[in-house]
């Protein structure tokens, strides 16, 4: 509390970024976790709730005849322009949020305060949703081949692995920790994946120290053993996630890549993806052209490319599809890594489990593979996604990178897939808004320090309560689409790639489609599963009445209940067409004056709108903006004619121009 | 003339046809007066392709050796390829190829040839009248009349012998209206929005010249649609510039001194050649194999496609919303009238009018807006993607018109009662049809060619029951709003259905569509099922009510 100098400041305008004609006036709170304002208006008084983990940056702007402006770009995409009175007050708000988005330790983070009201036996259970042991089980871990090994169990080896590693079983101690000794950050190959129906496997390591000519016996053991777990095939391959040239380039530093020369029976392959500030430098350019006013398509796709940010997903996508054929196809094991092995290596290893196996690509599941591929295998969560002040340099979208490679494989398997978008969004969320503690800290070691989950909330269980939301209407468990492993087209296919709006332009609801084909379908099976219900009692009255043949009226009551559930989803869709302002290149065209109609206050029903469910959500307001957005004059009927409006001769002036 | 004598190799064996996603083939190819017929000679799975020659837009040839190889990229934007034995075959069935696809007059075109295999049961040459439109509209005003000013096509060759004019203008003043358009095509009425009574006329540009010409009928004609006191638009679809050198060719403008009460508003939309060539390019990056990202972005920005799409949508939302939400008329023109004009008319309806976006609403609207208004098919849709001609009338302007059509559709998916795929059925039917709906340039010109005598409409074998049920979107509900779409480059999005139709793997997306479908469909069984079965019970508990007492 002591970092807010100003915890309340009136008459602050909050603009609309496509038009600053629409600017709403309220009132700015700053409170220890969050950024609130509450919009002006004796009805509504709508908020916007913003979480101090989640802006990115600050920007204090020149200051205007209006005011100062302070623009606040938030880590979940979310642009903020507020214009404050007062140049003072506009400073203190500015120094307030500079060091509250910044927070120096752990605790000052919203997960130690957030309270969902939960006993403790609730949250334990939370925490105990996904659960390792049990997925290396699911997997057919351990077996003749593969062996739990406690050589970690104080992160003795590697103080960013977990305690609890799978590795052949004829990889002994010594060879671990040899192996280990000769690898970066002591990040030994260990098993991230089993394909139980061939042996064949994917393990994951860091790069090994082998600088120009430097060899490891026990490194090559490992390699060896890791051959020999998958007795169907003679080698292995070594997938270097690293372009070439910047392998190469580690080399002079004594790391490097394995030479093939000197392990037996591997087969060595890079697969180039750019490094954590080329992809960070890539989001930056990428949300530059997502901020452009009105730009042309000739700039919006000019940038894309420009930013080089599709490229990057298709590099990574394409790396997870060539170790997923590997394991697949030829039954070949593959040991993946990078430099460290706690980015690309936890992207490549994710992507191709989920191409190999349909659990990942279920609800629980998912959970499962963050878990299993990013959380406990050290990716560094504080330090990439910049949950405590540190290095800005470490900042990189990794994980981000991995959840649209998910998004992408959907678009292009519309079945396989037991959740929507939604949930990809909502996961993005929080693990920038610190309000549950799985994604503290960089390693496991710190998070038990920590005492995370005896102090804080699981996402997951969050998730799980919520899951009707964030399920794919499109997806049955005996669909071939959710059967084996998936296929997706490799070339020609860079046209599969597309831009993803409803992530990085998530908060600008106007952009979206109008109407949601995943709501509309999950309130039609809703909607089903009650007639399936009702037609069932219904089969039943009617037998008992026909073996009685004489009166039983005790059922009747519940004809009445049916008419209510009828309209159903037929009123959520007709909501869905309200007419919405038409912005952008006439956004100045004098339409959005008086005369509101009573369709307005419908609210359009479209992604993160209805999930009042999420606390952080509701309270960050999408919906709030959403209505705002799309509140407009409508059709007021026949003869009521919208009267001139005085800024007309200026405002055509601008179709003259254009 | 014979087709026989074009053909000099009617068939060869043991030909493999490659397509893109299929393994290859062998079989059998035979050529027709007007199709190219493939089949294979498997037994199990006997397949055979019919291709129409009119759909063929290129054919490419080379030899290896003696194996023969066609290229044969259609006007649909397929490409196959077939490996035909023996140097002389191929070159013979290359050779008929070219000149089938090529055929000059109208009558050897396969729709005078077609017969149908099916029963009809409307003909769709007369399921589109202009009178039937009339009378739904004199069901709400007064204000307009039906005029057979045109009926012999000789006030404007390229109208329909009856049009929708202002009551209050007689037929002379539009005789010399006409004289004052260009091609003759005066102001007509194009859509009445109901909900306030205002109008949206579509024309050609004035003949005002460089002296300035004004033509009193003109100014009364569009005058009569406006409420006293109020103003009207006029969307140009020119620049100001181009629209100001139009003059010295005789054309131009209407001009604020003699049209005090309309508000000139210059929207540009491209035209023929720049639209062919965005097209030619567009298809090119589709096909490009390359595996490089930064390549198919750049060849997508280049072809421009998009941003035609995004100004061809912008220009039609703005005279939308002059009429829903300025409350005011609105004239389009640009230089001829009979393309980009009616593409802003015809999208403008798709956004205001719920009727736009039913089957039979959307068959009217193009029947009425392209049609019946002279968009010149047979020009614009005589090459595709693949021409190597350069001959300045063809451009895809009804694609683009479809193509919009289908961004407003993914962006309010339950809005519409027909799917993509009678999109995409309206543009193949566009470019090579058995059906005579698109033939001719013109009302005129289908009169003289006695189309609905001799050929079959492309409505009557559509809306057969079997038909239309493939064209149903399952998510339709609808919708009695104005629906206004984003026109942010993030809210567009490339064709693919049209686009990458050939070269992208279909199966997933069309298992998703069959989910979709099987959803709605099980639920409304069900319904029907659950309300059946309360009838029933009803019925029964009333009965023994009725007995009790």
């Amino acid at each position: 509390m002591e970092h807010i100098r100003m915890p309340k400041v009136e008459n602050v305008r909050l603009l609309d970024r496509l038009s600053s004609r629409r600017a709403v006036v309220g009132t700015l709170y700053l409170t220890a976790t969050h950024v609130i304002f509450v919009e002006n208006g004796s009805e509504t008084r709508k908020e916007t709730w913003v979480l101090h983990s989640q802006i990115s940056s600050i920007e204090k702007q020149a200051t205007t005849a209006t005011g100062c402006p302070l623009l606040i770009r938030c880590k979940n995409f979310q642009v903020i322009q507020l214009v404050i009175p007062q140049e003072r007050d506009c400073h203190d708000v500015y120094i307030s949020l500079i060091r509250l988005a910044r927070p120096v330790k752990y605790e000052e983070l919203y997960c130690f305060s957030f309270n969902p009201k939960l006993d403790k036996e609730e949250r334990e259970q939370g925490w105990k949703l996904v659960d390792l042991n049990e997925e290396y089980n699911r997997m057919g871990v351990p077996n003749n081949y593969w062996q739990i090994s406690d050589v970690n169990r104080d992160y003795g080896v590697c103080d960013s692995y977990p305690t609890e590693v799978y590795v052949p079983k004829s990889a002994t101690a010594h060879i671990i920790v040899g192996s280990s000794k000769f690898r970066s950050r002591r990040r030994f190959p260990a098993l991230s994946y089993y394909c139980k129906g061939n042996n064949a496997s994917i393990c994951r390591s860091s790069q090994p120290l082998s600088g120009f000519s430097a060899r490891c016996l026990e490194d090559e053991q490992m390699l060896q053993a890791i051959r020999k777990a998958n007795p169907g095939s003679d080698f292995i391959y070594v997938v270097d996630t690293r372009p070439k040239l910047n392998a190469m380039a580690n080399r002079a530093a004594g790391k490097g890549y394995e030479n093939e020369d000197n392990y037996s029976n591997i087969k060595f392959q890079f697969i180039g993806i750019e490094n954590i500030h080329v992809m960070r430098n890539s989001l930056q350019k990428m949300l530059e052209v997502c901020e452009l006013k009105s730009p042309s398509m000739s700039d919006f796709l000019w940038g894309l490319e420009n930013s080089g940010w599709l490229k990057h997903i298709k590099a990574i996508m394409d790396a997870g599809i060539f170790i997923a054929k590997a394991v697949a196809e030829e039954g070949v094991s593959v040991l993946v890594h990078c430099s460290d092995g706690w980015d690309r290596t936890a992207q490549v290893c994710s992507v191709a489990s989920l191409l190999l196996d349909p659990y990942y690509r279920t609800v629980k599941g998912f959970m499962v593979l963050i878990e299993k591929d990013w959380v406990s295998f050290g990716h560094k969560f504080n330090h990439r996604y910049g949950n405590l002040d540190g290095d800005p340099k470490e900042i990189s979208p990794v994980i981000d990178q991995f959840i649209e490679c998910v998004w992408q494989l959907m678009e292009q398997f519309p079945c396989a897939f037991e959740f929507n978008e939604r949930f990809l969004i909502h996961i993005q969320h929080h693990i920038y808004s610190c309000q549950f503690g799985n994604f503290l800290c960089n390693s496991q070691k710190e998070r038990r320090e920590l005492k995370i989950k005896e102090r804080t909330y699981s996402l997951w269980a969050h998730l799980w309560k919520n899951r009707a939301d964030y399920l794919n209407p499109l997806y049955r468990s005996d669909h071939s689409q959710t059967q084996g492993t998936l296929h997706p087209q490799i070339a020609p296919c860079n046209f599969l790639y597309k831009f993803w709006s409803g992530m990085y332009n998530r908060f600008e609801k106007g952009l979206h489609p109008r109407q949601s084909v995943t709501d509309y379908l999950m309130a039609v099976k809703e909607e089903t599963q009650q007639l399936e219900e009702e037609l069932e009692v219904l089969q039943e009255r009617l037998a008992n009445l026909q073996k009685s043949q004489s009166g039983n009226n005790k059922v009747k009551s519940k004809q009445q209940d049916r008419s209510k559930q009828f309209g159903l989803y037929t009123s959520n869709n007709s909501l869905a067409n309200t007419p919405q302002e038409y912005s952008n290149d006439l956004k100045s065209f004098p339409s959005r004056s008086p005369s509101q109609g009573d369709e307005d206050s419908a609210l359009i029903l479209t992604q993160d709108n209805l999930k009042s469910s999420d606390p952080d959500l509701s309270g960050n307001s999408d919906q709030e903006s959403g209505v705002e957005d799309l509140s407009c004059r409508s059709p007021s009927g026949g003869g009521c004619l919208p009267s001139e409006d005085s800024g007309k001769d200026s405002d055509e002036a601008v179709f003259l121009a254009g | 003339m014979e087709f026989a004598e074009l053909i000099k190799t009617p068939r060869a064996d043991n030909v493999v046809l490659h397509r893109p996603f299929h393994s290859a083939v062998e079989g059998t190819l035979c050529l027709t007066g007007h199709h190219l017929i493939f089949s294979s000679r498997r037994q199990d799975n006997a397949e055979e392709l019919w291709l129409l020659h009119s759909n063929i837009d290129s054919i490419e040839k080379r030899f290896v050796g003696s194996l023969g190889t066609i290229v044969i990229k259609c006007k649909d934007l397929r490409i196959i390829q077939l490996d035909i034995p023996g140097m002389e075959e191929c070159l013979n069935i290359a050779s008929s190829i070219e000149v089938l696809s090529t055929l000059d007059s109208v009558t050897l075109m396969y729709p005078f040839f077609y017969r149908p295999m099916f029963e009809v049961l409307e003909d769709g040459w007369s399921s589109f009248l202009l009178e039937q439109e009339f009378d739904l509209l004199s069901s709400v005003t007064n204000e307009w009349r039906l005029s057979c000013v045109n009926k012999d096509f000789s006030v404007c060759p390229s109208y329909p012998p009856v049009v929708i004019v202002p009551k209050s203008i007689d037929d002379e003043a539009l005789r010399k209206v006409a004289l004052f358009r260009y091609g003759g095509r005066f102001p007509v009425l194009s859509y009445y929005h109901k909900k306030n009574g205002m109008a949206m006329m579509r024309s050609s540009q004035p003949l005002t010249g460089t002296n300035g010409r004004r033509c009193k009928e003109d100014e009364k004609l569009i005058n009569a649609t406006l409420r006293s006191g109020r103003r009207g638009f006029v969307i140009d679809t020119r620049p100001l510039a181009v629209a100001q050198q139009a003059r010295a060719k005789g054309g131009g403008f209407e001009q604020e001194v003699h049209y005090p009460q309309w508000r000139r508003i210059h929207k540009y939309i491209e035209r023929f050649n720049i639209l062919q060539e965005s097209f030619i390019k567009l298809v090119e990056a589709c096909n490009d194999q390359s595996h490089n990202m930064d390549r198919w972005l750049s060849k997508l920005e280049a072809s421009n496609w998009l941003t035609h799409i995004k100004e061809l949508l912008t220009a039609a939302c703005l005279a939308a919303q002059c009429i829903d939400r300025e409350g005011a008329s609105v004239l389009v023109h640009g230089s001829e009238g009979t393309d980009s004009t009616l593409q802003v008319t015809s999208l403008a309806q798709i956004i205001l009018d719920p009727r736009c976006r039913t089957i039979h609403g959307f068959e009217a609207l193009v029947v009425r807006e392209w049609l019946q208004a002279g968009h010149p098919f047979q020009q614009r849709c005589a090459q595709s993607a693949y021409s190597n001609s350069k001959q300045k009338w063809e451009a895809p302007v009804f694609l683009l018109f479809l193509e919009c059509v289908w961004q407003i559709h993914r962006q309010f998916p339950c809005s519409f009662e027909f799917n993509e795929q009678f999109l995409i059925l309206l543009f193949e039917h566009a470019y090579a049809s058995q059906f005579g709906t698109f033939l001719g340039n013109n009302e005129n010109e289908r009169a003289k060619l006695k189309l609905p005598q001799k050929t079959m409409s492309l409505w009557s074998w559509v809306n057969r029951p079997d038909e239309l049920s493939r064209f149903q979107n399952p998510l339709y509900e609808a919708n009695s709003l104005v629906i206004w779409p984003s026109v942010a480059p993030q809210s567009l999005q490339l064709w693919e259905g049209v686009f990458l139709r050939w070269n992208r793997p279909s199966k997933f997306l069309e298992e998703a569509e069959e989910e979709r479908i099987n959803i709605i469909r099980y639920n409304k069984e069900l319904q029907a099922k659950v309300n059946a079965l309360r009838r029933q019970l009803a019925e029964m508990e009333a009965d023994e009510e009725a007995q009790e007492e």
